[in-house]
């Protein structure tokens, strides 16, 4: 456990190392923002009522709690592990006293650690102060939303894990990242809101991890989501995330027993 | 003159036939950019399943300025979008290997590939001008075509002066590369809406700042007789040509500053 802590905080002064990297993300997350509140505010100004459970307010308060997570929560992936399946080194991993799947997610909760604060602490400040934008309605939406983030961190981790590892058996997995990618921004919930969706597609949403990653976080923050079913969104990201670990964990051994190292 | 051009046509041809070696990685790189265009017209689509109109649009309309801005945007990045890898070169000192070769930097960068995979996206951007410009309700003239071959290549030249003005910037930013992306992927975002949604002080912003309203709204309003607004009048879209020099002079001021601030990787 100790090691596991201090891998997060490994992870968290490597990343605050590029201090004007974090802030080039709050500029450009921001002009997103500004361009995304105004769609939502123009389709809701439209249709005249709110729309899937949305009214303006919370429509502000999806769209900038969504581009304050987007540097959090890692969706679009990362290739560290897969580099290292595929030059070999992944063997240092395993001979190292702690499960590679764990050093790799302390990492990442220390990344998303100072993109927190760094990135998106500025970003939500500047949509609330720009913004007519709801609050978290009480502390247990603070709270609950806090436990939501990390839970959403965890499952980007453990599903990006999972993709990098295919690195064992496939020489190049560039479609499958990019298929990954482009499914998980759709149905995640950071264009637009899975409530928003048509009937079928909300339907794949819900049965897949995405919204685990970024659209129940983003709900029990802006209030779209109270009271017990707070308890079921947060639910739905814990199995998520023990399913995901769990698969991590085979398919690591899988390849770990598939590994081959050669030289001496 | 063609003499002078060989080298560059020398060069793409072998970075076209580079990328066609690995047929399995190209086929799905190819495929990727359809899903990356898919998944942006899903997005107008799924807001057009909850709404008529946004930002004074129909669907059909929405669709148009959808097709224009992708079609610009995703030429753009074919052939100039991989000036986003300056920062990498930079960093890694591989910079001054162009320095050394007889022909201009910016050339060289912009020769240095081409990007074929994105075809996936411009395909898509087709298709969608196609379905748009057959079932809109438009007063085809000679000015009408005029207008939309116009649009398209104004719209590519501005999308290119963007990357390379961010490109300038890079010499500057290196680890704040992201910086840039603020207005050439977040201006791409923005020249798909209908500039209506944006409150006045951003659509000046994103028409005479950042030209990109003049990508694809501003010439739609022109293509579908629709009357426009005080900062989108019709008349407005045959001035696409000028925001694209415009967009240029930046870039290319930018490009200046970038090169003459550059000192070398040393060493």
């Amino acid at each position: 456990m100790k090691t596991f802590w201090l891998l997060v905080r490994a992870g968290f002064r490597r990343h605050s190392t590029y201090r004007l990297a974090l802030l080039a993300g709050t500029t450009t997350n921001s002009v997103f923002g500004f361009i995304r509140a105004s769609i939502l505010l123009a389709a809701l100004a439209s249709a005249g009522t709110a729309i899937g459970g949305y009214d303006a307010p919370t429509a502000i308060a999806f769209v900038w709690w969504g581009q304050a997570l987007l540097g959090t929560v890692n969706l679009w992936g990362f290739a560290e592990v897969k580099d290292r399946v595929r030059t070999g080194d992944i063997a240092v991993d395993f001979l190292r006293p702690i499960n590679p799947q764990l050093a790799y997610l302390a990492g990442d909760l220390g990344r998303a650690g100072i993109n927190l604060l760094g990135r998106g602490l500025p970003a939500i400040l500047l949509g609330a102060l720009l913004f007519d934008m709801a609050p978290p309605p009480s502390a247990l939406s603070w709270v609950s939303g806090a436990v939501s983030v990390v839970l959403a961190v965890v499952v980007a981790f453990a599903g990006n894990f999972v993709i990098n590892l295919l690195a064992f058996w496939l020489v190049e997995i560039r479609g499958i990242t990019l298929l990954w990618m482009i499914t998980g921004g759709l149905l995640c919930g950071l264009y637009l809101p899975v409530p928003w969706f048509p009937e079928w597609l909300r339907t794949i949403a819900h049965w897949s991890p995405f919204p685990s990653m970024l659209q129940n976080p983003i709900d029990i923050l802006a209030g779209r989501v109270v009271g017990a079913d707070i308890a079921s969104a947060v639910a739905v990201q814990v199995f998520w995330a023990v399913a995901l670990l769990g698969l991590g964990q085979l398919v690591l051994r899988a390849g770990r027993r598939r590994l081959e190292v050669q030289g001496g | 003159m063609s003499e002078r051009l060989r080298p560059y046509r020398v060069l793409l041809a072998s970075r076209a036939r580079a990328q066609m070696q690995y047929r399995a990685s190209f086929v799905t790189d190819i495929l990727g950019t359809v899903g990356v265009g898919l998944a942006e017209f899903a997005e107008v689509w799924v807001i057009f399943h909850n709404v008529d109109v946004l930002g004074g649009l129909d669907f059909t309309a929405a669709l148009l300025v959808f097709a224009l801005s992708n079609l610009a945007f995703s030429l753009a990045d074919m052939f100039v979008g991989h000036l986003d890898q300056l920062p990498r070169y930079i960093r890694a000192g591989q910079v001054d290997a162009f320095y050394v070769r007889p022909l201009p930097l910016l050339a060289q960068l912009m020769t240095s590939d081409l990007s074929l995979r994105r075809v996936g996206r411009l395909t898509v951007a087709l298709v969608a001008l196609t379905v748009a410009l057959t079932t809109a309700d438009i007063a085809w003239s000679v000015g009408t075509v005029v207008l939309i071959v116009l649009t398209v290549v104004s719209g590519t030249a501005i999308f290119s002066a963007l990357f390379t003005a961010a490109g300038g910037l890079q010499f500057f930013l290196v680890d704040g590369a992201e910086f840039t992306n603020a207005f050439t992927y977040g201006g791409s975002y923005a020249a798909q809406q209908s500039q209506q949604v944006f409150p006045d002080p951003l659509r000046i912003f994103w028409t005479f700042v950042i030209p990109t309203a003049f990508v694809a709204y501003i010439p739609a309003v022109a293509i579908l007789g629709l009357p426009g607004d005080h900062l989108a009048p019709p008349w407005l879209a045959w001035c696409t040509p000028l925001a694209a020099l415009l967009a240029w002079a930046i870039a290319g001021l930018c490009w200046r500053l970038g090169t003459r601030h550059y000192q070398g990787a040393g060493g």
